[in-house]
């Protein structure tokens, strides 16, 4: 009897772990990829940058129990889990990257910067160098995500504080403002130079424009040029219920992945991407019927994906661990939609999108998905039942992508095994 | 005799009014449901849960249980994007303002919302609604 028992949970021990070693912390992945917590419950983990170490350091969007916002994680037995948690600042934001031995993080009105030593460990916690201040944050769309390019200058976006530059904002009938009075300091990407001190709006360019809001940007080494995903607009239906039903807000407008070129505009707000019809289509705030195209000087995306699931990081693949096919291609979080209500919610998910030569295929699919946990398929009504939502993503020293949640903070580390 | 027949009369009228009551009261709610499926759904979610950091959530919200029934018509009638904290959190959303309400309309969308999911507060009557809707010129005339 008493044997019978000890068997019993030694078989039920045995298949526990089993089943953890399989569950790949919840994920479906494509074949030969294998997924695990890095980390989990550190906070509101938004944008992540890795060092040649491995260490891994998160930007909190709010301070976590200790008061941090940057918080550090190392695996000192170097088993795949963070064993060793630390941090510092005060500021709550989402952009953070690693530059040699220098780490920038943004607030959501300016970016500093911060030394680190030969272990990774910050030099100057309380005292960074300012580089970037003053910068607009009027709550919506207020991260400031940054990027680099190879010549030590910064991209930061400035969110537009507005859904389409309506006179009055998220209001049934308000015109759209014509021109929108928001792009001049909003709406669009920012350089900077990241050696100066103290910038602000005058300092630095105003490098695209009409671009609604981005979180998920980066560098494109192969084709030397930046890429970045932007929301597209709200509510069609809800302010325009003659021209729109529900369903059809479900899926427009497009999320857009665009290249960019100095001086581009992607046209926010007079215009949003039609992924059906694959046109500009005119704002129905500035005279569209949904039908009506856009000027033809403005940008097309390189790639674009179903509504509302809100791109939040993007990551061009450098590393050599993956199968070929993801070498020099771009990862990109998606945190999942609301504006899809009331049909049910989508996109809790790493897409892959194929790069040859430096420029996309034009085609997407789905890399990781489950992170919403619902593993039996059953969709998310709303928001907040997702367990996790996709948001930072950067590249780790052995070739492994590691992708943060700002929900409650887990940080997934995904690998490739032969 | 006409006092029996009176007392028959009050009788019927007395469950005329409950039974008219009830009726309204179910109505009440039933319009307040729709009202939200409509106009509210789509940021504060089909149960109530609001998205996290971006739309409030109404389920659970000590301010849309308290008796502060002025500020909920108000927050109604002229939207809301004041950052202030929520419960402990902050949203970054603006919230559309529902101009075209009547006091009916306001006092069915909040009964709906103060009685359902989780919360398990008083309804809201018109008479309650137009007195906050004074307040409301007031102070958007100063
Ligand atoms: C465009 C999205 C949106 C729509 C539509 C919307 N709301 Fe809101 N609502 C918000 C946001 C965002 C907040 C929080 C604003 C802030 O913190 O400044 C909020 C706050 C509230 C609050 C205050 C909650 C609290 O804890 O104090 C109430 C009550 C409310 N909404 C009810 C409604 C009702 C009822 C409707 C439909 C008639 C509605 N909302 C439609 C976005 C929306």
């Amino acid at each position: 009897m008493k044997k019978g028992i000890y068997l019993l949970l030694l078989l039920s021990i045995s298949v526990h772990f089993l089943a953890n070693a399989q569950d790949n912390a919840g994920l479906t992945l494509p074949n030969g990829f294998k997924a695990n917590l890095f980390a989990e419950n550190i906070g509101s983990a938004r944008h992540i940058a890795i060092s040649k170490n491995g260490v891994v350091f998160a930007k909190l969007n709010r301070a976590d129990k200790q008061g941090r916002t940057i918080i550090r994680l190392a695996d000192e037995n170097k088993d795949g889990v963070s064993d060793k948690i630390t941090g510092w600042a005060n500021y709550g934001g989402t952009g953070i990257y690693l530059s040699g031995n220098a780490l920038y993080a943004s607030s959501n009105e300016a970016i500093f910067k911060y030394q680190l030593d030969a272990s990774d460990e910050v030099v100057n916690p309380l005292s960074p160098i300012t580089v970037v201040t003053g910068l607009i944050n009027r709550r919506q769309h207020e991260s400031k995500s940054i990027t680099f390019d190879k010549a030590n200058n910064i991209y930061v976006n400035i969110g537009a504080y507005s859904n389409a530059c309506q006179d009055k904002d998220r209001t049934p009938g308000a015109q759209g403002m014509m021109p929108c009075p928001i792009l001049d300091s909003a709406g669009g990407i920012w350089k900077f130079d990241a050696s100066k001190e103290n910038q602000t709006y005058g300092d630095g360019k105003r490098y695209a424009t009409g671009l609604r809001n981005v979180v998920g940007l980066d560098w494109n080494p192969q084709a030397n040029k930046l890429y970045v995903a932007q929301h597209g607009r709200d509510q069609l239906n809800t302010f325009f219920p003659s021209l729109y039903t529900d369903a059809q807000n479900a899926e427009l407008p497009a999320e857009t992945f665009y290249e960019i070129n100095e001086g581009d505009n992607a046209g926010w707000p007079y215009v949003y991407y039609d992924n059906f019809q694959h046109k500009k289509i005119v704002s129905p705030e500035y005279g569209g019927d949904g039908k009506k195209e856009g000027a033809s000087d403005i940008k097309n995306p390189a790639v674009a994906f179903p509504a509302h699931m809100a791109p939040m990081g993007v990551l061009f693949y450098t590393g050599n661990q993956f199968p070929e096919k993801y070498k020099n291609g771009a990862f990109i979080t998606f945190h999942g939609s609301w504006n899809r209500a009331p049909l049910p919610q989508e996109g809790f998910f790493v897409a892959f999108v194929p790069f040859k030569n430096g420029k996309a295929t034009g085609d997407w699919e789905i890399f990781a998905n489950g992170f919403a946990g619902t593993m039996d398929g059953t969709k998310i009504t709303s928001t907040r039942n997702a367990k996790a939502r996709p948001c930072g993503l950067a590249q780790g020293p052995d070739g492994s992508i590691y992708v943060s949640d700002d929900t409650k903070g887990s940080i997934f580390k995904i690998s490739y095994q032969k | 005799m006409g006092n029996r027949k009176i007392r028959y009369f009050i009788f019927g009228a007395v469950v005329m009014f409950l039974f008219n009551s009830i009726k309204t009261q179910a109505q009440n709610l039933e319009n307040g449901k729709k009202i939200y499926e409509t106009r509210c759904l789509v940021c504060h979610q089909a149960d109530g849960g609001g998205v996290p950091n971006m739309n409030a959530p109404l389920d659970g919200s000590t301010n849309v249980v308290s008796s502060d029934i002025g500020r909920l018509v108000k927050i109604i009638k002229n939207g809301f994007n004041e950052r202030v904290e929520l419960d402990g959190l902050y949203y970054s959303n603006s919230m559309t303002p529902n101009p075209d309400f009547t006091p009916a309309q306001i006092s069915d969308v909040l009964s709906f919302i103060r009685t359902s999911w989780s919360n398990k507060a008083s309804k809201v009557t018109i008479a309650q609604v137009q007195v906050a809707l004074k307040g409301n010129q007031k102070t958007k005339t100063k």
